[in-house]
């Protein structure tokens, strides 16, 4: 099959028009109806996805099961992908099912609801196989709609005003990257990402308005797609529509957002700015090193004063991501190996305990820390879980949440010691903060009378949580699973970034 | 008078015999009673028209003696011109008869303000711009204030009118000054006075005083005043009438005066084009933002529209006037579909237009609400919708032209838009529930709605073949 990369995309697209086109009612049949179908769609797509896995051949450092149309406008729907992508592609296609089943005890518009996650993710998927800008653009900022409903029609008391500022933030953050884009059509003549990765943008210094721009056009191009990543990512300090947003959506909006939208950012860094623009991307280094470690200590302190358990997991993921900028920011193999990894292990590791307070947040209808204690005593699988990820947040060896710091904080000490330095003792923090959470949440005594009743979690939801745990385990045994199929590509792009950034380095010695 | 100059003229002299013909059936007959009938063979006459002009042979080249142009450009305009009008008189059909406006004079007066709107896409001399412009603004000024008997429709009427005829007077006025100074009145002549890229200090302020004229058309800031009033005092397919076809027009005109008449001084009026369009982008956006009347809502974001189309013109090049001209089509197709739903919304046959009488509407009639959602979020310019590709068509020729700030301010005035849309989602599908609105629609209505949703979603294939004929188009004009 020529066409694999479509099908996957595409699958849940599908799925998503048949139910808005034969599914009619709304009682309990017709609910039922729609989230097994949304289910049997996610799972088909995780099943055709795993055919691309297994015909991904990881020693070729080139784009893969490349498909290619001419489009509107002289773009081309051209998709493909490498060993950066694949790995993102699986991560959503296996999370989805999970996240449907997560959904069962929805009642509220449920076939909309099912539609909204079947279309986000298609566009989802598009974001990582696109290999021509616009269309990368497309499946990017489109994928805003779903999240914007899904926040403002099935989330929180304070939804609205998440879900307007979640939109127009990120709206805002890609705007400037579409005028980005647009210089650099003109520019190199061409969207086609493969083509531009080999294009050197101009890097020669000029001022604007009195302003002398060190690294020229590559430097105002890196700021423009930084805004857009940035902003996705969350990096600090343009990350406050994050805990709003994740408060206030649904537990499987939530999972979504967290495991794989913020992932888009840290996918663009790779994609786009490292290669297209080394010397702008030479030229802000420090700077997004600096703001990457600030992030982790930062939002793990703010982490460690949250009341709410959603906001708490909210921060403790900008600062898992603070680590996943600095890792690719380090530019070498293991910063960037583990970054990628670090994304991967936080899409399970973040989305099982978005998951894991839904599961109390369904009984109790709180998030409040202190509307619960002592869980352990009546809900002891779920006790035994909520552990288990909560040590892999805090990357406890043995999980894929430790493989990915570890590597990581090698990347950054290669690069700058000090930065490593600041960066490890987020590790304590995060400690810290997550055993705390715990401590209050599960052990202690059980006095609060609404608790006396709870009940353990029930077979689906333990059926939820099987993956995920294997997953986690899986890729912290053995990491090579990750870093063997990401390995060749990564070297690739570092060899690439730094044979086309030497010339910085060289007009800073001339300098001093 | 040769055949050839016939032949260049064959659709407007149809429609306007055609609506004198009409006029005097339909006073000889049964009157106010013949509407629907009036109505439909209107908008098919409209419609046999566009078929014919866009599938027929083309006829080019100048026809009486200079006077009008006839090339693809003339085309492209009169085509979206026709459909637009055609498909705004089916669509408002049913809801002037529900609100006692169902008078036979409506369509007509339409078809000829639609004859003078073809004129002045294929104006070659200031005279017969002129005639067009007035052909058609007489007949706008005479449907704006449709409901005597409503305070407000008058006052729209009136200020439309009053402001129209001060717009009128300031191009009248350039273009004497342009005559004074070029020696003639002909596009061709004028062009001949520019040399190596620059008009002389005369021939400049008759071109100022004729582009600030022709941004009065189009509603592009500062001369955008008029708008709000006149979109919320008239009758609501009055309204849509006003947003679609005319827009198109005004904007053609416009490209046809900036590149048949001053082609040769791109750098001379470039500042002024640009300069209103970000005005008009910001404006448009911010000013919308505190409006709850749907309709003077649509007023600023079709200013805002108008930014971004002037933005096409601004970059000066074949390319921008591609741009311009899908743009505007895209821009048609989404007012249709939204005015085709605003002028169904009402309460106890009551019409209203707050924006908060639309609260949890998505729950009652899904359909409906969501191909309302498709258009705003196309209208606010997010992809995948065909919105979108409008934006980036000129935001890529104001960069293309080195206008690269331009490109900036106008995707921070999207930012800025992309709130008041998200308003209306918010209050379809997240508000809190109240008394329920209707929105009863004629079977053309409601094609209209879903059908411009369903474009704006499958355009993103191919744009529908609107890109071959745009570029064609721009080629004519731009050489």
């Amino acid at each position: 099959m020529d066409n694999l990369l479509s099908i996957v995309t595409f699958l849940p697209l599908v799925a998503a028009a048949i139910l808005a086109a034969f599914l009619r009612g709304d009682d309990a049949a017709a609910q039922r109806n729609a989230k097994w179908l949304a289910l049997a769609a996610t799972t088909a797509t995780f099943l055709v996805s795993l055919a691309v896995l297994f015909r991904f051949d990881p020693a070729d450092t080139g784009f893969q099961m490349v498909e290619e149309q001419s489009w509107l406008m002289g773009f081309t729907y051209k998709l493909g992908v490498d060993g950066i992508s694949v790995l993102f592609v699986m991560l959503t296609t296996a999370l989805m099912p999970i996240t449907i089943a997560s959904t069962w005890g929805v009642t509220t518009r449920v076939k909309e609801y099912m539609i909204a996650f079947l279309i986000l993710e298609t566009l989802m998927i598009g974001v990582f196989v696109a290999l021509d800008m616009v269309l990368f653009y497309l499946f990017f900022e489109a994928g805003l709609i779903p999240m914007f409903l899904i926040i403002g029609i099935w989330g929180g008391k304070n939804r609205i005003y998440a879900a307007f500022k979640f939109f127009l933030y990120t709206f805002l953050g890609s705007v400037l990257m579409l005028v980005a884009m647009i210089y650099m059509y003109v520019e190199a003549g061409t969207t086609d990402i493969p083509t531009l990765l080999n294009h050197s943008f101009g890097s020669q210094d000029f001022s604007l308005l009195g302003i002398q721009i060190v690294g020229g056009a590559q430097t105002l191009l890196f700021l423009a797609f930084f805004a857009s990543f940035a902003v996705k990512m969350p990096m600090w300090p343009v990350h406050t529509w994050l805990p709003d947003a994740h408060v206030q959506a649904p537990t499987a909006g939530s999972v979504i957002l967290a495991a794989v939208l913020l992932k888009m950012g840290g996918y663009g860094f790779l994609r786009f700015s490292l290669p297209m623009f080394p010397v702008g991307s030479q030229v802000m280094t420090d700077f997004i090193l600096w703001i990457s470690v600030i992030a982790i200590v930062w939002a793990s302190l703010v982490a460690l004063v949250q009341e709410d358990m959603k906001k708490l997991i909210a921060y403790s993921s900008v600062a898992h991501m603070g680590y996943v900028t600095a890792g690719i920011f380090a530019a070498n193999q293991q910063g960037m190996d583990g970054a990628i990894f670090q994304m991967i292990s936080h899409g399970f590791i973040s989305g099982a305990l978005f998951l894991a307070v839904g599961v109390i947040y369904d009984r109790m209808h709180t998030r409040e820390i202190d509307a619960y204690g002592g869980l352990a005593v009546k809900m002891p699988a779920y006790a035994a879980v909520f552990m288990f990820f909560t040590m892999a947040n805090v990357g406890l060896p043995g999980t894929s949440g430790f493989v990915g710091e570890f590597l990581t904080l090698i990347g950054m000490f290669q690069a700058n010691t000090w930065i490593a330095l600041v960066a490890a003792s987020g590790v304590i923090l995060s400690a810290a903060y997550a055993l705390w959470l715990y401590r209050r949440v599960v052990f202690g005594d059980l006095i609060k009378e609404s608790l006396k009743a709870i009940t353990d979690m029930d077979a689906r939801e333990k059926a939820i949580f099987a993956p995920l745990v294997a997953m986690t385990l899986i890729l912290g045994v053995y990491p090579g699973l990750v870093t063997d199929i990401i390995g060749p590509s990564v070297e690739a792009l570092l060899t690439h970034y730094h044979a086309a950034a030497p010339a910085l380095a060289d007009a800073a010695t001339a300098a001093h | 008078m040769t055949s050839f100059d016939l032949q260049a003229i064959l659709p407007e002299l149809i429609l306007a015999v055609y609506a004198m013909l009409a006029l005097l059936a339909a006073v000889y007959t049964g009157k106010d009673k013949t509407t629907p009938l009036v109505t439909y063979a209107t908008a098919a006459v409209m419609l046999a028209l566009a078929l014919y002009i866009g599938l027929g042979d083309p006829v080019t080249g100048p026809a009486f003696g200079g006077l009008i142009m006839a090339d693809a450009y003339a085309r492209f305009a009169k085509v979206g011109i026709l459909v637009a009008a055609a498909a705004v008189l089916l669509a408002g059909e049913a809801t002037m008869l529900r609100r006692g406006l169902g008078r036979f004079e409506y369509p007509l007066l339409i078809s000829l303000a639609t004859v003078g709107m073809m004129i002045m896409v294929s104006a070659a001399d200031l005279m017969t711009l002129y005639m067009g412009l007035e052909l058609q603004s007489l007949s706008l000024y005479v449907v704006a204030a449709m409901k005597r008997d409503s305070v407000k429709s008058t006052e729209a009427g009136m200020k439309y009118f009053i402001l129209g005829a001060l717009s009128s007077g300031l191009l009248l006025y350039g273009a004497s000054l342009a005559y004074g100074y070029a020696g003639t009145t002909r596009f061709d002549g004028i062009i001949a006075a520019a040399t190596d890229g620059h008009v002389g200090m005369g021939l400049l302020f008759g071109l100022t005083f004729v582009a600030a004229g022709l941004a009065f058309k189009v509603s592009a800031v500062p001369f955008h005043m008029w708008t709000p009033d006149v979109y919320e005092g008239a009758p609501t397919p009055v309204t849509a009438f006003f947003a679609t076809a005319p827009k198109l027009a005004a904007m053609g005109l416009f490209g046809r005066v900036m590149f048949d008449a001053f082609g040769n001084a791109v750098a001379d009026w470039q500042q002024i084009i640009a300069l209103m369009a970000v005005l008009s982008m910001f404006l448009g956006a911010v000013a919308a933002i505190g409006q709850t009347n749907i309709k003077r809502l649509m007023a600023y974001s079709s200013i805002s529209h108008m930014g971004f189309a002037l933005l096409g013109l601004a970059a000066g090049t074949a390319y921008g006037v591609q741009a311009m001209l899908v743009y505007m089509a895209i821009y048609l197709t989404m007012n249709v579909g939204t005015f085709a739903f605003i002028m169904s919304m009402e309460r106890d046959g009551m019409q209203v237009t707050e924006i908060s009488a639309l609260n949890q509407y998505a729950k009652h009639e899904p359909v409906k609400a969501l191909a309302m959602l498709v258009l705003l979020f196309s209208l606010a310019g997010v992809p995948p919708m065909v919105g979108f590709f409008g934006k980036l068509y000129v935001l890529n020729a104001a960069v293309q032209a080195d206008l690269t700030w331009l490109a900036v301010a106008g995707v921070i005035a999207s930012v800025i838009g992309a709130f008041y849309y998200l308003r209306i989602v918010y209050y379809m599908y997240f508000g809190e529930s109240e008394e329920r609105l209707e929105t009863p629609m004629s079977p053309a209505a409601w094609v209209m709605l879903v059908g411009s949703a369903a474009a704006m979603l499958l355009g993103v294939i191919n744009l529908f073949g609107v890109e071959g004929a745009a570029a064609a188009a721009a080629a004519a004009l731009v050489n």
